[in-house]
């Protein structure tokens, strides 16, 4: 009785290791894999996905190890992450899963409501002190940041601040929910979070691009029509050998069905 | 018939003595067996017992030699990202530049040559993911071999031009590219410096001033809030708390000291920062003070439990001689009974700051994270623990960052032996002098 028990169970485990599939990477992609994978699961019963994050740069670094199919990064691969996976000779594929606007976010009594790229990477590189010199009351500035580790810091850096360092010092949070958390309670508070993280607990910043011509509000359809400047594309990286392996998972995020989870979860869709 | 009487019984007499005799014989060596087999158990357990405790303390010294040696390869790591090249056209007079001036210049801080010592002319920052937005993907082939060529052609093209390109595309051909020397890091800029930009490129800023002064900020400000009511606490419970009380007080202490350090970090956010916010009129709640409040809380339990521990183990012969030499219950207290248990509280202080320096969670999460040296109890801090935490899971392994991180663990190791030896110290002269 015991043996059949544990060779059903040995077998049941073979059978599944075989079609199992790892996503490892960005946090900010998890919720959307982890819903994929679930409805993936139901839909194809046999197939286990397994999802975890780590933040982008982990991602990369499980494609290289070979410790994961599918990295999910939350920005563009770097040059030299490329290089490295080519040393190992793997060639990896790109493919964009959906779109996250980043959300420019203050406290709800803060009265200012536009502001530009300019002034944005003034506040964040710390040259603009007081929301007076924005339109707003004579109040300190606090900026909040993600920590150095989460690709969110790094498209900000890369889009808003022009790849120039933050300013010294600056307020730097574990994780989004601690940065709405921070701005609700602060009055002088400015942070930036993913579009699908925004509550009534913290106003959005309309901002502008083109020197304070258009101020645009950041929502989804916003981002849809590409007017809203700050937005990053969510990518899927893997190793052209396994291609076989993680296509379908990939074909079903693609699906009508999988970008309807891409909306639902606050995330724009690919088409 | 009597005489037949005498011998049987003297016979029988002689029987039960050999007998016993032989009784006695085989006991003896029975216990021998017994006594040699026991010595055996004794000497396994004994070797059991050394070689455990060889194992730890081996498993403790490869740890540290681990730490140290990770640590210390960062002073074996260029200044510039490694891989990476800093150049610009030979015909610019600079030929070396520091940490702080490269970051500058790619934040736009310094424009101009002429502040580095050079030509009065704008410098022009060309970082390498600018050449595919000049020039179409095509142009550099297939695997990119005419790469070089075109970053040689925008550098002699400029002559105020800094780049910041992989050494693998370095052309290597063209004369008017020099490359700037830019060394090792240097001791000095880690323990002096005063920015910490991990992740800055093309040259990182490992400041570690901020970091260790911020940790020694929050942990001193949280023994000096912990101490004195945890030292309180333990007198009452201890000498004054009845029976009843006592009995319902210390296990709800103890449960204090069970809760886990990111629900203490949660409270803190939720509850305390806000709250420090609104009262003291301060721009921002995650400050110093937040994180000292919640690891005075979190040091108290075991501050109380062990100096609660020490003074009830006072002799009653101590305590009673005082009462009979005419001493009040309280001079007893603080005259004998604090002095006798002096190691013992000593030995709790310890402990409670050795759990401030090293916690993690609830700090990171109620301190800001603001990487600037503190000047007052209400501004944001960053500790090491926090950064450790924070960073090391993005870290590339083996990189400077990864290395930097490493070196920080040397450093809070440092400070709490130091703490440990210094409080060993301090309690054995106190030991001395006072009983």
């Amino acid at each position: 009785m015991k043996k059949t028990i544990l060779t059903t169970v040995i077998l049941i485990a073979a059978l599944f290791s075989v079609q199992a599939q790892r996503i490892k990477g960005s946090d900010t992609m998890l919720p959307l894999s982890q819903k994929a994978a679930e409805e993936y699961m139901k839909i194809n019963p046999s197939y286990t996905v397994t999802v975890t994050g780590g933040g982008s740069g982990v991602g990369i670094a499980a494609l290289l190890e070979g410790t994961t199919e599918l990295a999910q990064l939350s920005r563009k691969i770097k040059f030299d992450e490329k290089n490295k996976l080519k040393g190992k000779g793997k060639t990896v594929k790109e493919v964009i899963a959906a779109y996250d606007a980043l959300a420019i976010i203050v406290h709800p009594s803060n009265k200012v409501t536009n502001l530009s790229r300019e002034q944005l990477e003034g506040i964040f590189t710390g040259k603009i002190k007081n929301w007076k010199e924005v339109g707003g009351v004579d109040m300190p500035i606090v900026s909040y940041s993600r920590e150095t580790s989460s690709g969110t810091y790094e498209f900000f850096k890369e889009s808003v601040l022009k790849k120039k360092n933050y300013m010294n010092g600056i307020m730097s949070m574990p994780a989004t929910g601690a940065i709405i958390q921070s701005i609700s309670q602060t009055k002088g508070a400015i942070g930036y979070v993913g579009l699908a993280y925004l509550n009534k607990d913290v106003k959005a910043i309309h901002v502008s691009y083109d020197g304070g011509k258009t101020y645009v509000e950041p929502t989804v359809a916003n981002a849809k029509n590409e007017t809203y400047p700050i937005v990053r594309p969510l990518y899927y990286y893997y190793d052209t050998t396994t291609e076989s392996k993680v296509k379908p998972f990939i074909d079903f995020v693609l699906s009508d069905k999988g970008q309807e989870i891409v909306s639902e979860i606050g995330f724009v869709s690919v088409n | 018939m009597t005489a037949r009487k005498v011998e049987f019984i003297f016979n029988a007499r002689r029987k039960t003595k050999r007998e016993n005799n032989m009784k006695d014989k085989k006991n003896f060596q029975l216990s021998i067996l017994n006594f040699q087999c026991r010595k055996i158990i004794e000497r396994m357990a004994k070797v059991m017992l050394t070689f455990s405790g060889s194992i730890t303390s081996l498993a403790i010294l490869l740890i540290i030699i681990f730490l140290f040696k990770e640590g210390l390869g960062l002073f074996h790591s260029p200044s510039v990202e490694k891989g990476y090249v800093l150049c610009v056209q030979t015909s610019n007079p600079i030929e070396t530049l520091t940490p702080e001036q490269i970051k500058k210049i790619f934040d736009e801080e310094i424009t101009s040559w002429n502040k580095l010592g050079g030509r009065n002319e704008a410098i022009k920052v060309f970082r390498f993911d600018d050449i595919f937005s000049m020039y179409p993907e095509e142009e550099f082939g297939q695997e990119y071999e005419l790469l070089p060529d075109k970053l040689g052609e925008v550098i002699s093209q400029n002559p105020n031009i800094i780049a910041y390109i992989p050494e693998q595309y370095l052309p290597k051909e063209n004369a008017s590219v020099k490359i700037l020397v830019s060394g090792n890091i240097r001791m000095t800029d880690f323990f002096k410096g005063k920015e910490w930009l991990p992740t800055a490129t093309p040259s990182p800023l490992f400041g570690v001033l901020p970091l260790i002064t911020g940790t020694l900020w929050v942990s001193f400000f949280a023994i000096l809030i912990a101490l004195p009511l945890g030292l309180g606490v333990a007198i009452y419970l201890s000498e004054l708390a009845g029976t009843r009380m006592r009995k319902l007080l210390k296990p709800t202490i103890e449960l204090l000291a069970g809760i886990p350090s990111v629900v203490y970090g949660f409270f803190g956010l939720v509850v305390l920062v806000p709250l420090i916010q609104k009262t003291l009129h301060l721009p921002v709640g995650e400050t110093a003070f937040a994180g000292s409040l919640i690891l005075a809380i979190m040091a108290l339990p075991t501050i109380i439990t062990i100096a609660e521990d020490a003074m009830r183990g006072t002799p009653k012969a101590m305590r009673e001689s005082s009462l009979a030499l005419g001493a009040t219950h309280w001079q007893t207290v603080y005259r004998v009974i604090v002095p006798y248990a002096s190691s013992g509280i000593m030995a709790a202080v310890v402990l409670g700051i050795g759990r401030a320096i090293g916690e993690t969670m609830a700090v990171l999460m109620v301190t800001g994270n603001a990487a600037v040296i503190p000047h007052s109890l209400f501004q944001p801090v960053r500790t090491i623990p926090a950064t450790i935490a924070a960073e090391l899971g993005e870290a590339p392994a083996g990189g400077a960052h990864y290395q930097s991180l490493f070196l920080l663990g040397c450093i809070l190791f440092v400070i709490t032996m130091l703490i440990s030896v210094s409080a060993e110290f301090i309690s054995k002269r106190q030991h001395n002098k006072g009983v």
